[in-house]
C-alpha cells in the first residue's frame, strides 16, 4: 500500500504559471545577489569606456574605416555597447557550473521548478549586467560629441535589445557549460568564442569591407543584429528593426530551450 | 502492511558500462527514519539522485508516495525536502532571504510565507541572526539554515545526504536534535546517508546497507546487530557486508570523497 498523496495531473496552464512564478522568484534572487555587491558592476563599466576613449579616438583620427554619414565615434558607440553585453554574458556558464559544484543548482532542481525558469532568471541577470555599461558609456559618448538620441522609447527599445542579446549569449554559455561540465573547460571555450563572435560582426567596421567568408559568418552572428538595432535606435543609422528584433528574440528563445535541455546533464 | 513513502523495484542505473545501482528493491515506510549506508561508491548517492528526480529512471520502477518518479517528477518534487552534502547556501543573501526564496519555490502561500519562514528559522535557532548575511554563519549554522530551507514547505520526505559531514560533535547533535523535533512535529519520513555508524544506530528506525550497487541487508539497527553477535555494533555489520578492504569498484567514489572533503574543509 502507498500513501495516497498523489494529486490529479494539473491543467495545461500550470506549466506556464510555474515557469512565470519561478522565473520571477529566481530573478529576485539574482537581483538580491547583485545588490549585495556593486563592485562587479562598477568594474564592468571601465573597459567599454576605455574602448571608446582610446580605440575610438585613435581610429577616428586615422579615418581608415568608411562609416558613411556617421562619425567613427558615433559608429563605434553602439558596437562597444554590444561588445559589453557579449563580454558580460559569454562566461555566464561558469557561474552555473559553480552553483552546481556548490550544490545550489542541485537543490533548486529538486524543487518544482522548470529548468527553463532557472535559465531565464540567469539570462535576465545577464541582461541587467549587460545594461550596466550604458550608464557610463552613453554620458561619455555624449561628452565626446556623439549625437545619441534622448527619445525614451528608443532608449527603452535599445535596452530591450541589449538584454535580449545578453540573455542569448548567457544561454549559449550555459548550454556549453552543460556539455563542458567544468569551469576550466568552459573558460577555454568561452575565450575561443568571444573574439570570433566580436570580430565577425559589424561592431568595429562595416560588413561590406570584410572578406566574403567573414561576411557570411557575420550574417548569422546575432551580435551583428544587435549592433544594427542599437545603431538604428541610438544614432539614427539606417536599420531594419523588425528583422533585428526578430533575430534577437528568436536567438533568445532558441538559447533558452537549448540551455534548459542541457541543464540536466550538469547535475548527473 | 504499513504505507510506503518510497518503493524501488528492480532499480538499475548505469553510467556507461558501469552498473552503479544493480536491481535494487527498497521500501521505506511512511514516517520512519531510514538510513542508507555503504562505503564510497556503493550506489547510495545514485539511488538518492534517482528518487529525488535528478537522474532518470533507466530501468525498474521508483515511486514516492505513490507517484511515479519517471512520469510525475514535478509532483514528486513538491513532497521533497533535500539537503545535499555540499554547503549550498547563497552566502551573499541573509538567512531569511535564503529561506524565503525556497518558500516561494515551493508555493508557500503569500499570506503564510513570512510566518512559515520565521517558524522554521526559529525551530533551527536562527531567528536572532536571520537578517545577517549567511556568509557570516558558522558551519553548524549553515547546516541548520539548509535544514530550514528544506523544511519550509513541510515536506513529506526529507532527504539528507551526509548532512553532518565535517561538523563538530556539538553541531552534529544540534542538527539531529532538530531533525528529530521536526519529524515529531510534522510526521515526515526521513531518508539519510551517513558514514557515522553510531549516528545511524541512534537515529534510524531502519537501516539498509548497500555495496557494489546492491542491497546487502536491511532491518532495524537492533536486528542487524543481533544477526552478527551479542556485542556487535553497527560498524561490525558494516564490515561484514561492505568488507574491511579497500574498495576499487563504484562510479561515485572520487566525486563523493572530493565533495565530502571540500565540505569538511569549508567547515573547518
Amino acid at each position: 500500500m502507498s500513501v495516497a498523496v498523489a494529486r490529479p495531473r494539473a491543467s495545461w496552464a500550470e506549466p506556464v504559471r510555474l515557469l512565470a512564478a519561478r522565473t520571477g522568484t529566481l530573478g529576485i534572487v539574482e537581483m538580491q545577489k547583485l545588490r549585495s555587491d556593486y563592485t562587479e558592476l562598477f568594474t564592468r563599466m571601465v573597459q567599454p569606456v576605455l574602448w571608446l576613449l582610446v580605440f575610438g579616438q585613435i581610429f577616428s583620427r586615422i579615418r581608415a574605416i568608411p562609416t558613411g554619414d556617421l562619425s567613427y565615434l558615433a559608429y563605434l558607440t553602439p558596437g562597444i555597447l554590444a561588445q559589453s553585453a557579449l563580454f558580460v554574458s559569454i562566461f555566464y556558464g561558469i557561474q552555473i557550473i559553480w552553483e552546481r559544484d556548490a550544490g545550489i543548482l542541485t537543490k533548486v532542481m529538486v524543487t518544482p521548478t522548470p529548468r527553463a525558469a532557472i535559465v531565464m532568471a540567469k539570462a535576465f541577470a545577464a541582461g541587467l549586467r549587460g545594461l550596466a555599461p550604458v550608464v557610463v558609456l552613453v554620458p561619455v559618448a555624449l561628452l565626446l560629441g556623439v549625437g545619441i538620441t534622448l527619445n525614451p522609447l528608443k532608449l527603452i527599445a535599445a535596452a530591450i535589445a541589449l538584454m535580449l542579446s545578453a540573455g542569448f549569449f548567457s544561454c549559449l554559455s550555459m548550454a556549453i557549460g552543460g556539455v563542458a561540465q567544468t569551469r576550466d573547460r568552459l573558460m577555454g571555450i568561452g575565450q575561443l568564442m568571444t573574439m570570433p563572435l566580436f570580430f565577425a560582426s559589424n561592431a568595429l567596421y562595416p560588413i561590406e569591407i570584410m572578406p566574403t567568408w567573414l561576411q557570411v559568418i557575420s550574417q548569422v552572428n546575432p551580435l551583428t543584429y544587435l549592433v544594427n538595432a542599437l545603431r538604428g535606435l541610438l544614432v539614427g543609422a539606417p536599420a531594419n528593426l523588425w528583422t533585428d528584433f526578430a533575430v534577437l528574440v528568436g536567438a533568445a528563445v532558441l538559447g533558452i530551450i537549448g540551455a534548459a535541455s542541457l541543464m540536466g546533464k550538469l547535475v548527473r | 502492511m504499513t504505507a510506503a513513502a518510497v518503493e524501488c523495484t528492480g532499480l538499475v542505473h548505469r553510467f556507461g558500462e558501469t552498473v552503479a545501482v544493480d536491481h535494487l528493491d527498497l521500501r521505506i515506510q511512511a514516517g520512519e527514519v531510514f538510513g542508507l549506508l555503504g562505503p564510497n561508491g556503493a550506489g547510495k548517492t545514485t539511488t538518492i539522485r534517482v528518487l529525488n528526480t535528478l537522474l532518470p529512471v533507466q530501468e525498474g520502477s521508483v515511486r514516492v508516495f505513490g507517484l511515479d518518479v519517471g512520469r510525475r517528477a514535478t509532483d514528486v518534487r513538491r513532497h521533497l525536502g533535500y539537503v545535499p552534502q555540499q554547503l549550498s547556501i547563497e552566502a551573499a543573501l541573509t538567512g531569511r532571504q535564503n529561506v524565503t526564496w525556497f518558500a516561494r519555490l515551493f508555493d508557500v502561500p503569500r499570506g503564510e510565507r513570512a510566518d512559515r519562514v520565521d517558524e522554521v528559522l526559529d525551530a533551527m535557532d536562527l531567528l536572532a541572526v536571520a537578517d545577517r548575511r549567511a556568509g557570516s554563519y558558522s558551519g553548524g549554522m549553515i547546516r541548520r539554515l539548509e535544514l530550514a530551507q528544506a523544511l519550509v514547505n513541510r515536506p513529506a520526505l526529507l532527504v539528507l545526504d551526509e548532512p553532518t559531514v565535517g561538523l563538530d560533535p556539538i553541531a552534529r547533535a544540534g542538527v539531529w536534535e532538530r531533525v528529530r523535533q521536526m519529524r515529531t512535529d510534522y510526521g515526515m519520513t526521513v531518508l539519510l546517508t551517513t558514514h557515522y555508524m553510531e549516528e545511524a544506530d541512534e537515529l534510524c528506525d531502519t537501516v539498509a546497507l548497500m555495496h557494489h550497487g546492491r542491497l546487502q541487508t536491511v532491518g532495524s539497527p537492533a536486528e542487524l546487530r543481533a544477526g552478527i553477535g551479542p556485542d556487535a555494533t553497527l560498524e561490525d555489520v558494516f564490515r561484514r557486508y561492505a568488507g574491511a578492504g579497500f574498495d576499487d569498484h563504484g562510479t561515485e567514489g572520487v566525486r563523493n570523497v572530493r565533495r565530502s572533503r571540500t565540505t569538511a574543509r569549508k567547515l573547518g
